[in-house]
């Protein structure tokens, strides 16, 4: 108990020195207000930005719903919607070829020159294209984003087959399985680490995506947001809103480990 | 622990050494492997016989090719030349009739005790209560019971094996094909699995085709000891045991067994040394 409340004080210690400091500095006035606010007044922004605009009324709704309706959870709510969309589709199309390139080697040499073609293309790059393509809106940042997340998914997939030990396909032969029995229940399962591996990365490179297309082609989300608040040189929204995209970025991916920590948990590399 | 056998049970053949036909029959069997360039012979001229319910043990020094032959008879790789039938079949594709265990287990780390075991029955397309009979027959026998839910990373080696041998005797099959399987183990959880097996075979009469490089595990567990030549792979001799069993490896009738066949694996170790040095100077 002591020694964790003293491990407590040790990860607190550097964080609250520099947020003093930085309240000191923007106190003493050394820096313009404008370019760097005190961070008393980014908490405030950030606690304006999230609470809800109107008073509750019982009337218009159930009180989860008016808890939520600020503008920071709708601006979460629809950049994550983004993720999910995107990440979905990219991964939907990545697995299944993925799975095909890394158990039939002829599919490989088919598909492997275009994805090593494509693949070093950073998804920004993509976003005039994006534009021209679909126009603004959901649909280009849906496409970027899910470019983004196809990739990763993609290249551990194909090493994830390709890396399952010989000795469980022998196994399976001798017990009787047939190639699409092994493939769905010896190849898949035993490639999981890797996919899932591939899974973390590319949903992180979706939401580094999200950011950038929503600050392009949308009129809502975290994204937008942090740069119409600079629009205004409302700075200390700024910052509370890159305060926001981080605690995003920190719940989907610790949603993420506990989700790969529950389908691993066969797997010897989480044991201790 | 008893040494007799059902005879009834011993998949329907006689008593061995009589007319029946041998459960695996292996003639004139040569295996070539291509090592950068050069060509190996693993194998070469091997015939042999095992008959229906026969525990045979194939021994040598790593590197004879002991391996390789239960491979051909698995037909996991088939021979380069030669002849192998198992179970009245051409062995020249992997089949549930010859179960193999291995020495590292192979078990599917991502089913629990239980999944693993009723893979090989789902394969064969089982109802869910025959599934379930045999699984729950088979970790009785196996004392894995309490540890049905578990997974294999959370297992000791000696339950791994275990769970490896209850997996391939779900799927009844004549024959069991076992490469090194206790060489990983310790000496006490391994000979406590030799008795088991040999309690298993007893009760299952199962043929039995055994790799080990022990010779004390060798004359414990077989009718027939195969002692193979070093590279290319032959054999080199065939030492029939016929102490009753239960065997006890203290025993001077043991100890006589063991002090001749090791006399021959001395012989082909020595010459694996030899090749190894001089492969090494000329190098």
């Amino acid at each position: 108990m002591r020694r964790r409340a003293l491990a407590l004080a040790r990860a607190l210690v550097v964080p609250l020195l520099a947020l003093a400091g930085w309240e000191a500095i923007s106190d003493a006035g050394w820096v313009s207000p404008l370019l760097l606010p005190p961070p008393s007044r980014v908490f405030l922004r950030l606690l304006a930005y999230a609470r809800p605009l109107e008073p509750f009324d019982p009337a218009a709704g159930s009180w989860l719903a008016w808890a939520f309706s600020g503008e920071l959870p709708h601006d979460a709510m629809t950049s994550l919607t983004r993720v999910g969309v995107g990440f979905a589709i990219g991964a939907g199309l990545a697995l299944p070829l993925g799975l095909l390139m890394g158990a039939k080697p002829f599919v490989h040499d088919l598909m492997n020159p275009v994805v090593q073609l494509l693949r070093p293309i950073p998804p920004i790059a993509f976003i005039p294209l994006a534009i021209l393509w679909f126009g603004l809106g959901n649909p280009p940042a849906f496409f970027l984003i899910s470019l983004g997340a196809f990739f990763p998914v993609l290249m551990n997939t194909i090493a994830g087959v390709r890396n399952v030990d010989a000795i469980y396909l022998r196994a399976a032969r001798n017990l009787g399985a047939s190639e699409w029995t092994i493939f769905r229940r010896v190849m898949v399962p035993a490639a999981m680490p890797y996919i899932l591996a591939g899974v973390r990365v590319g949903i992180g490179v979706a939401f580094i995506v999200v950011i950038v297309a929503e600050m392009i082609a949308v009129n809502a989300g975290l994204g937008y947001r942090i740069l119409e608040a600079r629009e205004y040189f409302w700075s200390d929204k700024v910052i509370a809103g890159m305060i926001s995209i981080g605690l995003a970025g920190l719940g989907i991916d610790l949603a993420m480990n506990r989700l790969n920590a529950w389908l691993l948990r066969w797997h010897r590399g989480l044991e201790g | 622990m008893s040494a007799g056998r059902d005879p009834l049970a011993a998949a329907g053949a006689g008593p061995e050494g009589g007319a029946a036909a041998p459960a695996i029959s292996i003639r004139g069997v040569r295996k070539v492997f291509a090592s950068g360039g050069a060509e190996v012979v693993a194998l070469d001229g091997i015939d042999l016989d095992v008959a229906p319910g026969e525990l045979v043990c194939l021994l040598g020094p790593s590197g004879c090719g002991k391996s390789t032959l239960l491979n051909a008879v698995a037909g996991f790789a088939p021979p380069t030349a030669g002849t192998i039938v198992a179970n009245g079949r051409p062995a020249t594709a992997p089949g549930p009739d010859r179960a193999m265990v291995f020495q590292e287990y192979a078990l599917f780390p991502w089913m629990t005790v239980e999944r693993n075991v009723a893979f090989g029955l789902e394969m064969k397309g089982a109802s869910r209560a025959e599934i379930r009979a045999t699984v729950d027959r088979l970790l009785a026998m196996l004392h894995l019971r309490d540890f049905r839910a578990r997974f294999p990373k959370d297992l000791s080696g000696g339950m791994r094996q275990r769970v490896a041998i209850a997996r391939v005797l779900a799927i009844d099959p004549p024959m069991l094909l076992m490469d090194e399987p206790f060489g990983a183990l310790d000496a006490l959880t391994r000979r406590n699995l030799q008795d088991e097996l040999l309690r298993i075979w007893a009760e299952l009469g199962k043929t039995i085709l055994f790799v080990t490089h022990g010779i004390e595990e060798s004359i414990y567990l077989a009718d027939r000891v195969v002692v193979m030549t070093y590279r290319p792979g032959t054999v080199k001799r065939i030492v029939p045991v016929t102490l009753p069993r239960p065997r006890d490896p203290a025993s001077p009738e043991f100890n006589a067994l063991k002090r001749e066949v090791s006399a021959l694996v001395m012989e082909e170790q020595a010459l694996h040394e030899a090749a190894e040095t001089s492969g090494a100077a000329g190098e």
